[in-house]
């Protein structure tokens, strides 16, 4: 869709990827983006995932120009945004909280942006949006008469008729209920694949991350810890802290005693394991081992084969339907989760107290840099569910 | 509860009947209610019967001060023609004094909610601080301020501007009862319209400049338009009390020329002999004027939050 009619002042045409080169943003007293690069290719949907307080929602801030980098420039295409105020860039938001204006009408709401750069249809386009998010009936409400769900949608209608070569999405499904948040789901990710534009999804939920985004970006202290396709950030985490925060992880703090081939040799708390060499992120020294609850088998006797198996006490038993969790103690003190697909006739009919044999095949192992914190963190998360 | 559900459901069919009510303790909010409906007839309903019925009392010609019942409309009109001039300076008046104080309370109300930051709650303290001194004496200090001698003038003066002034001076003029009435009810009208702002979400501001208006535009269609519920009240809250003023036209107007309704409602009451019917005509049609105007206003400015 091109534009028509006269631009506004100041406002800058600009195509291409979203670049952010060495973009930092420090406060008085801690800094929020630490020296941050990306590129954001044209046309995907890209996730910052990341915990409160990771500097995800001030680096979507600063590509919208609601905030301005301490340093560092940020780019679409070949034209320089920073500096440019959040008027002159080809860039929408949808607001955490929705933010519509309370005062004016749905349809008002959605033809705010294209009445503001003169566009002579604002009223057809704005009908067009909202026919998108199917919220034609509404249009003559207020925002204030219009249920969470209903104003999320408008808001995406509000963002999008602007056809942004960017839309920033702040949180936008954190307010909804679990079920709605799954519709909508399901719905940005067809209306981005309807229009085309670049989108840039923040959010901690990493289900929604690694359902709805091509490329997922996990962020922790003002840095991206680690950015590929959800497949991959699950199956071969590069750092403690992702194996943890995208998806659970089992991990133990060893260190690297040799290699057997295409296997390192580590010793974790006592027992020996193989970690695939090309899955790990360090070659010798201190290494965090980690395996994931689904790649890790349940069994009362301890079975033939290569070792790759620890001794443990049962702690806990969920059952969730699908499969059953597992918590297990290990003699070295942590505590293990393992899922087992209900698969089985008769089920295994374990109890807390039960010794049990864990194992996993060696090559869904990996290897991650030693973070002591990370591991604590696992750990509380599992027996925190576990309890 | 139950009258407003049945408002609601107008026409409903039978089948939806509203679930019942508890029985037993539906009194008790038509209790709580008592003390202030006697109230309010006591000190509000009954009063304002008897001041109507004096608007309407005759006097004995031959004994002033002295009345009989009587449905005297004449009372009205010569309070609407002989204080004509009266009436119409209470709404210029009052009418100046909320524009100005629309003008001075919008930059700051503004700076308190957005801008002040850990200055807000000194702001806040400033701006109410006028009401631990009392009215008349504040007004009183304004006579020193507005003198011909004092710090207001002094400064015209010297900047060639008080010849421009209503002879010459700005004490026992207009400009001085306007600028009271401004000062006096300033704080009323910051309240609200920094009490909208301040409950304004900042980020639907953002979402203006987000969706390409600049400053300017943000605040004309985004801004303004959502504390409009207090600048409402705001104007409501100077303008009325501002139009049945009398203090700052006796205290900074001259003898003749400034006196507004509220003067002659004084005089008529306190200083005429026989002067009560008329007093309490013109209350009444100050009251009726104030009423239809404030209608007219709401009705065309009003938001449905405002009520």
């Amino acid at each position: 869709m091109a534009r028509n009619g006269r631009s506004v002042s100041g406002f800058r045409e600009a195509k291409g990827d979203l670049r952010l080169e060495n973009v930092t943003k420090a406060f008085a007293d801690f800094t929020a983006v630490d020296d941050l690069s990306l590129v954001v290719p044209r046309g995907s949907f890209f996730a910052l995932l990341g915990p409160s307080g990771c500097g995800k929602t001030t680096t979507l801030r600063m590509v919208a120009g609601l905030d301005q980098p301490t340093a560092g420039r940020i780019l679409v295409g070949e034209t320089d945004l920073t500096g440019s105020r959040p008027y002159e860039r080809p860039v929408n938001t949808v607001f955490q909280s929705y933010a519509l204006f309370p005062h004016l009408t749905i349809r008002d709401n959605v033809a705010f942006g294209p009445k503001r750069r003169g566009e002579a249809n604002a009223a057809s386009l704005a009908e067009d949006a909202l026919a998108l998010v199917q919220m034609t009936h509404l249009g003559g409400r207020k925002p204030a008469q219009l249920s969470g769900g209903q104003q999320q949608r408008v808001a995406v209608a509000r963002a999008l008729v602007n056809r942004p070569e960017v839309l920033l999405l702040d949180e936008p499904l954190g307010a909804l209920d679990l079920k709605l948040r799954r519709q909508m789901q399901v719905e940005l990710k067809r209306i981005q694949t309807e229009v085309g534009l670049t989108f840039i999804h923040v959010t901690h939920d990493q289900e929604e991350a690694m359902t709805m985004a091509d490329t997922v970006a996990v962020m922790n202290r003002g840095r991206i810890e680690q950015m590929g396709p959800p497949v991959q950030m699950y199956d071969l985490p590069k750092t403690a802290f992702v194996a943890n925060f995208v998806g659970q992880s089992n991990l133990g703090q060893g260190h690297i005693t040799g290699r057997d081939a295409d296997f390192l040799i580590a010793d974790v708390q006592g027992s020996t394991v193989r970690i695939p060499a090309r899955r790990s992120s360090v070659e010798s020294g201190a290494v965090t081992f980690g395996v994931r609850p689904e790649k890790v088998s349940v069994k009362r006797t301890r079975p033939e084969g290569t070792g790759n198996d620890v001794r443990g006490t049962v702690l806990d038993v969920s059952f969730i339907g699908v499969a059953t969790q597992y918590l297990v103690r290990l003699p070295s003190g942590t505590v293990w989760s393992a899922y087992e697909q209900n698969l089985d006739l008769e089920p295994m009919d374990l109890r807390p107290g039960d010794e049990v044999w864990l194992t996993w095949n060696p090559g869904h192992a990996f290897g991650v840099g030693p973070d002591p914190d990370a591991v604590q963190a696992a750990e509380a998360a599992k027996v925190g569910a576990g309890e | 509860m139950s009258a407003l559900a049945h408002m609601g459901g107008g026409g409903a069919p039978a089948t939806a009947m509203p679930p019942k009510e508890p029985s037993g303790r539906s009194w008790l909010p038509y209790l709580l209610l008592l003390p202030g409906v006697l109230w309010l007839l006591v000190f509000f309903i009954y009063p304002l019967a008897q001041l109507f019925a004096v608007s309407l009392y005759s006097d004995y010609p031959d004994y002033p001060g002295y009345y009989y019942q009587d449905v005297n409309w004449h009372n009205y009109v010569r309070a609407l023609t002989d204080f004509l001039p009266h009436f119409g300076r209470s709404m210029l008046y009052a009418g100046l004094a909320t524009f100005f104080a629309f003008v001075l309370a919008y930059p700051l109300a503004y700076a308190m909610a957005f801008k002040a930051g850990k200055w807000r709650g000194i702001m806040m303290i400033l701006v109410i601080a006028p009401f631990f001194t009392s009215f008349i004496l504040r007004t009183i200090a304004w006579r020193q301020i507005l003198a011909d001698e004092g710090p207001v003038a002094w400064v015209l003066e010297h900047l060639h501007l008080l010849s421009f002034m209503p002879n010459g001076r700005i004490t026992e003029t207009w400009v001085a009862v306007v600028a009271g009435l401004t000062y006096n009810f300033l704080p009323f009208m910051v309240l609200p319209i920094y009490a909208s702002l301040e409950r304004a979400d900042p980020r639907v501001i953002e979402a203006g400049g987000d969706l390409y208006a600049n400053g300017f535009t943000t605040f004309r269609t985004v801004t303004l338009p959502m504390s409009m519920p207090g600048v409402i009240a705001g104007t409501l809250l100077t303008f009325i009390p501002a139009a049945g003023d009398y203090v700052n036209a006796e205290l900074l107007g001259s003898d003749t020329g400034t006196k507004m309704v509220g003067n002659v409602i004084e005089s008529q009451f306190f200083k005429v002999l026989g002067g009560y019917p008329i007093a309490a005509a013109l209350s009444f049609s100050l009251m009726a004027l104030i009423l239809a105007m404030v209608f007219l206003y709401v009705r065309r400015y009003g938001t449905e939050e405002l009520l």
